[in-house]
């Protein structure tokens, strides 16, 4: 087990630093996969003069779950905005590095913020879904895309991807604010998955719901899986073990910004961590 | 062993004396709303007294006939004709300039310094004495833009409403657009829509009814000036409008309600005293009706969203 928490540790136990392309794909003991859905390369985001995380580096490999954990204020939230670029709505906030998304860097100046979040979606902790019906929510992102196919048959689609057509299939003019918690966040799951994104963006989904509710929305990630590439902040760790196929543990370093201590796939992060301070995370030592 | 609790008086559950202290708060809060009540209820029962005769008299006469110097033959149809030409024209004017001024500055606006000038300036500007706001329509809608406006006219008149309103109508929509939860314009990005999109498809109608009741609340506070139209060249006294076709009249003399009544208060003769309070009855019901109006939509659209 390393001692030294100086730099994020590459799977494969290499030394800081990215060598060149030696860590794309899975990257899990260097072996060649397939082309990351997104991969991040020395990324640090500023608000104002804060640095709230810095130099990170990792791959989202795609059609898999990835989970970012990590006790208060390590900045996983932050990161998860700045793959979509929300944080573009925050006045102040600044990017510095790479995030390569097929190749391109997604904070290029020539790129279009919006064209971005139409590929990569995201899903909030409180359900937010639009004060309209449960169809209009869903046909919103279609719509405003100029989608010119069978609205009716792309909603029913995305409602049964979301596992959630056979609830409201009788009532889809009704308010989608009428539904229950655990329905809403389907329901804004279903939204996001309607236009027809790459990867969606999950921060702390579950945390606002019952236990029942929680459950199902893993298993609702467990099928999306197969279609999408997700990518989930959690705050429980039980989740992040028995939901995700890969894990990033963050903290906050000394200077409260926050960097990864370790990236694994989780069965490694959670049965053999290589940090210290991973094992005292996942352990409940500390967080 | 003495404790905390030991200095704290305690008395007994059940209760032993009377509160008088917060009865006689009950009472003096009491007396206020008596008050209030009482001064509302002298005015109106005195206008109504005075005014009522008049209006169950001559009705529809009254309504329809100009002013004149005689008091048997003066009624408040130019000032009703006046009124709502200015109603309309505030409509105009003042509120898609002040909602999109509004929406400019809560969603387009950076947060910068000359951003929050602006917005203490309008803020200042919705403070300021309507008569001055005559004073500026005076040099610029009659004198300036004379050869435009047809100098002391009736546009000229709704123009400087308008802009007395503008601050108002940008504020109270501001505030409505800001009441928008962060959330939802959040899912709008979050699944791709532009700043357009976000703005017009949900934002606004979330706004709606805040934008809304404050327009019309604005359109009330229009309607019962006079000091500014006065200023303005609203006609004092009698005038007549003759042949004139319904656009030579927007561009020629005119008068209001609140002008009428003015006018008429300041007469010799002792019908007036009635005519004035009948004028008065009229001008109520209107800025009654203003209200109703904004509460019926309000109550509208919030059944819908």
């Amino acid at each position: 087990m390393q001692s030294t928490l100086t730099a994020p540790v590459h799977p494969g136990g290499e030394a800081p630093g990215r060598p060149a392309g030696a860590d794309t794909g899975a990257g899990v003991s260097g072996e060649a996969g397939p082309e990351p859905a997104v991969d991040l390369r020395d990324v640090s985001v500023y608000y104002g003069a804060f640095r709230a995380v810095k130099n990170i580096s990792f791959d989202v490999p795609a059609n898999a779950i990835t989970a970012l954990i990590g006790p208060s204020g390590s900045g996983k939230s932050t990161l998860l905005r700045a793959i979509n670029r929300m944080n573009d709505l925050i006045a102040g906030t600044r990017f510095e590095g790479e995030l390569l998304y097929h190749g391109q860097n997604l904070y290029a100046p020539e790129v279009d913020p919006v064209e971005v979040r139409r590929r990569i979606g995201m899903v909030f902790q409180k359900a937010n879904p639009f004060p309209k019906s449960i169809y209009d929510n869903v046909a919103f992102g279609p719509r405003i895309n100029g989608f010119r196919g069978n609205l009716d048959d792309l909603v029913e689609q995305s409602l049964r991807r979301a596992a959630l057509w056979d609830e409201v299939r009788d009532k889809l003019k009704q308010s989608g604010l009428a539904l229950s918690g655990g329905q809403q966040q389907r329901l804004c799951i279903a939204r996001a998955i309607a236009v027809e994104p790459e990867i969606i963006l999950m921060d702390e989904p579950a945390s606002a719901l019952d236990p029942r509710s929680t459950l199902q929305i893993e298993e609702l990630m467990a099928e999306l899986r197969t279609r999408y590439t997700i990518v989930i902040v959690t705050h429980n760790m039980q989740q992040a073990a028995r939901a995700s196929d890969y894990t990033v543990f963050m903290t906050m370093g000394d200077d409260r910004a926050g960097y990864i201590v370790e990236r694994n796939r989780t069965t490694e992060i959670f049965t053999n961590p290589r940090h210290q301070l991973t094992e005292d995370y996942v352990s409940g030592r500390f967080g | 062993m003495t404790t905390a609790t030991d200095t704290i008086p305690r008395p007994a559950i059940g209760r032993t004396g009377t509160d008088w202290r917060g009865l006689a708060f009950h009472g003096v809060l009491l007396l206020a709303l008596l008050f209030s009540l009482l001064i509302l209820f002298t005015l109106i029962t005195d206008v109504v007294m005075r005014g009522l005769p008049v209006l169950l008299e001559r009705g529809a006469d009254f309504l329809s006939s100009p002013t004149s110097r005689s008091p048997a033959r003066s009624g408040v149809g130019q000032g009703i004709f006046g009124t709502m030409m200015m109603a309309a024209f505030v409509a105009v004017f003042a509120f898609p300039v002040g909602i999109m001024t509004a929406i400019y500055l809560e969603e387009y606006a950076p947060d910068t310094r000359l951003t929050r000038f602006i917005n203490v300036n309008i803020r200042n500007l919705a403070g300021v004495p309507s008569v001055v706001y005559g004073l500026l329509g005076l040099s610029i809608f009659v004198l300036a833009l004379g050869g435009l406006t047809g100098g002391r006219s009736m546009i000229a008149g709704g123009l400087t409403l308008a802009v007395l309103v503008l601050p108002i109508v940008i504020i109270t929509s501001a505030e409505a657009i800001r009441a928008v939860p962060r959330g939802l314009r959040e899912a709008g990005y979050g699944i791709g829509a532009s700043r357009w999109e976000v703005t017009r498809l949900l934002v606004l109608p979330h706004a709606a009814p805040g934008i809304l009741t404050g327009t019309v609340l604005s359109l009330s506070r229009a309607l019962g000036e006079t000091a500014p139209l006065i200023l303005a060249g609203a006609v004092l006294g009698g005038f007549s409008t003759g042949r004139r076709t319904f656009v030579d009249q927007v561009f020629s003399d005119y008068t209001v309600l609140p002008v009428t009544i003015f006018d008429w208060a300041r007469r010799p003769q002792a019908e007036f005293r009635e005519l004035t309070a009948a004028a008065i009855i009229v001008l109520l019901l209107v800025t009654l009706l203003a209200n109703a109006v904004a509460i019926v939509l309000r109550n509208r659209y919030e059944r819908v969203s």
